[in-house]
């Protein structure tokens, strides 16, 4: 979707004010790519609750409609019906505002996502820096639902959640770097271009798990669910909403794990790129089944693992995640600059050949594998020293109570 | 599409992207009951009543995190541009970026030895 295309448009229909076409323009342009993720959100509500029963050993929603599709419409339609308590004693704009916030802060993010060639709502220079931009304005949703419910429970439920988003967002963002670096460009256009021989998912497989991991926590996603951990704080910052405002919450959350499923493709894997050869109006569908991919693994990774404590998820990203992030954007930066220093990594990506870029990403890929394999050593060498810690301490217990 | 029309996009969208959650909230407050009583407009908390006020001091614990959270922040905003021109710098602007890096990992390791960044 070219602007420039749709204001011409607007201008052949009659419109002869300049002003008012690039107005015009820009709004069908906006509904043209926001719609992308307002669709999809109600067939994802679907999709999820069907994955999460079949890994349950169940059938999931099956009544409404063929396979249960029409599940998400009997569920909008309740929820259009249900009776919205305010707490009397909430401050009430900021009450209302907060669930319109959050579930706008993820469809703002579909702004700078290439959907397919030639149709991306604006390429901005600074694409990735948008995203973590607009991507915070999720935490400050929370943040202000969680205030303004005027609930002790909520207001908990609202600081440890911004406490862990905020924490997690700093591997994010250092994940970030690496396909920034590499494709030396923060459009987004340009860093699926600079994957065109080879993408980032084998240059960079640390920064992209990274990236995943750090994701599946922004969403608050298990193992990192403590945004609704139930037995502690009720259901966290949303205690107090209810029909429709309850539901906008959850929305926005089932966009935002498939928005980064999509991030994902975007940065790593190619985006709309194919295989091989591709078709260009085809490229949806490939941005589509890669980001899936993504997404299933995301829920996948959801259904299957337990929640962890809050102090295990805070120790996991401050001693474990941030180092890791800093020391593969060191490694990473000093190891590609020695490449094209000898002449071993092209400069420009997006122009060299599949032979051109070979080089670089075993090189690359093998300075991550060694990475990975000394960051377990280190693990599995802490592990044995706190088991035998344990040990000991048990040992000196039992001794303590039979010299009584 | 220059600059300034890029960004007009975006001020577009800004504009736009609140609307969309707010059409099924409207449409909402049209077709839902609205019978607010006393009881049901109190605070959820278990059932029992609220005591005291709930905007109290919290721990001090959330602020650190903020704090060291905004170290990283800030000097990561200035890391990407020196992402971006990864390609054409010199040997010297290069080492900078790494200064600059090992600067940021200072802060990490003063936290990690000062044991803030413990959940305690």
């Amino acid at each position: 979707m070219e602007c420039v295309g749709l204001c011409e448009f607007v201008t052949s229909l009659g419109v002869s004010d300049m002003g008012l076409a690039l107005f015009l323009g820009y709004l069908i342009g906006v509904l043209l790519v926001s719609g992308v993720p307002l669709v999809t959100v109600i067939f994802l509500i679907w999709i999820e609750r069907k994955i999460a029963a079949r890994i349950q050993d169940r059938i999931g929603p099956n009544r409404v409609g063929p396979f249960g599709l029409l599940q998400t419409v009997a569920d909008l339609l309740k929820l259009l019906a249900k009776e919205d308590i305010t707490p009397a004693a909430a401050d009430r704009l900021l009450y209302n505002a907060a669930p319109i916030v959050s579930f706008a802060s993820v469809v703002l993010i579909w702004a700078v996502i290439p959907i397919a060639p030639g149709f991306v709502g604006v390429d901005l220079d600074i694409g990735a820096l948008y995203f973590v931009a607009v991507a915070s304005l999720g935490t400050l949703a929370i943040m202000t639902a969680g205030w303004a419910s005027n609930n002790k429970y909520a207001l908990l439920g609202a600081f440890r959640v911004v406490a862990l988003l905020v924490s997690y967002e700093i591997p994010l963002v250092f994940a970030l770097v690496i396909p920034v670096m590499l494709a030396g460009s923060m459009s987004m256009v340009d860093i699926i271009n600079a994957q065109s021989h080879m993408w980032f998912i084998f240059m960079a497989p640390v920064a992209m798990l990274m990236f995943a991991i750090s994701s599946q926590a922004e969403t608050g996603r298990a193992p990192f669910d403590l945004i609704e951990a139930e037995s502690e704080l009720i259901a966290g910052f949303n205690i107090e909403y209810s029909g429709m405002k309850f539901g906008m919450f959850f929305a926005a959350e089932f966009l935002h794990v498939f928005t980064n499923g999509i991030l994902i493709a975007v940065l790593f894997m190619g985006g709309y790129l194919g295989l091989f050869y591709q078709f260009p109006l085809l490229g949806f569908l490939w941005l589509g089944l890669k980001g899936g991919l993504v997404y299933f693994v995301f829920l996948w990774v959801r259904n299957t693992v337990p929640r962890m404590r809050i102090d295990q998820v805070m120790r996991f990203n401050w001693f474990f995640l941030v180092p890791v992030s800093i020391l593969n954007v060191i490694l990473t930066a000093l190891v590609l600059k020695l490449l094209q220093v000898w002449g071993i990594a092209p400069v420009n990506l997006a122009e060299s050949s599949l032979l051109g870029v070979l080089p670089m990403t075993v090189i690359l890929l093998l300075k991550d594998i060694l990475m990975i394999l000394f960051i377990l050593g280190r693990i599995s060498q802490e592990g044995r020293r706190a088991r035998l810690d344990a040990e000991r301490a048990h040992e000196q217990l039992l001794t303590a109570a039979a010299g009584d | 599409m220059d600059v300034l029309n890029q960004w007009a996009f975006v001020g577009v969208f800004l504009l736009l992207a609140p609307i969309f959650p707010a059409l099924p909230i409207g449409a909402a407050t049209l077709l839902r009951p609205k019978k607010p009583n006393v009881l049901k407009s109190q605070t959820y908390e278990c059932g029992v009543e609220t005591v005291g006020d709930t905007w109290v001091q919290f721990r001090v614990q959330y602020y650190i995190y903020g704090l060291v959270f905004l170290v990283f922040d800030v000097e990561m905003v200035l890391l990407f541009p020196w992402a971006v021109a990864y390609n054409q710098l010199d040997m010297f602007a290069f080492g900078a970026g790494f200064l600059f890096i090992f600067l940021l990992a200072d802060a990490l390791i003063y936290a990690w030895k000062k044991d803030v960044l413990v959940w305690k």
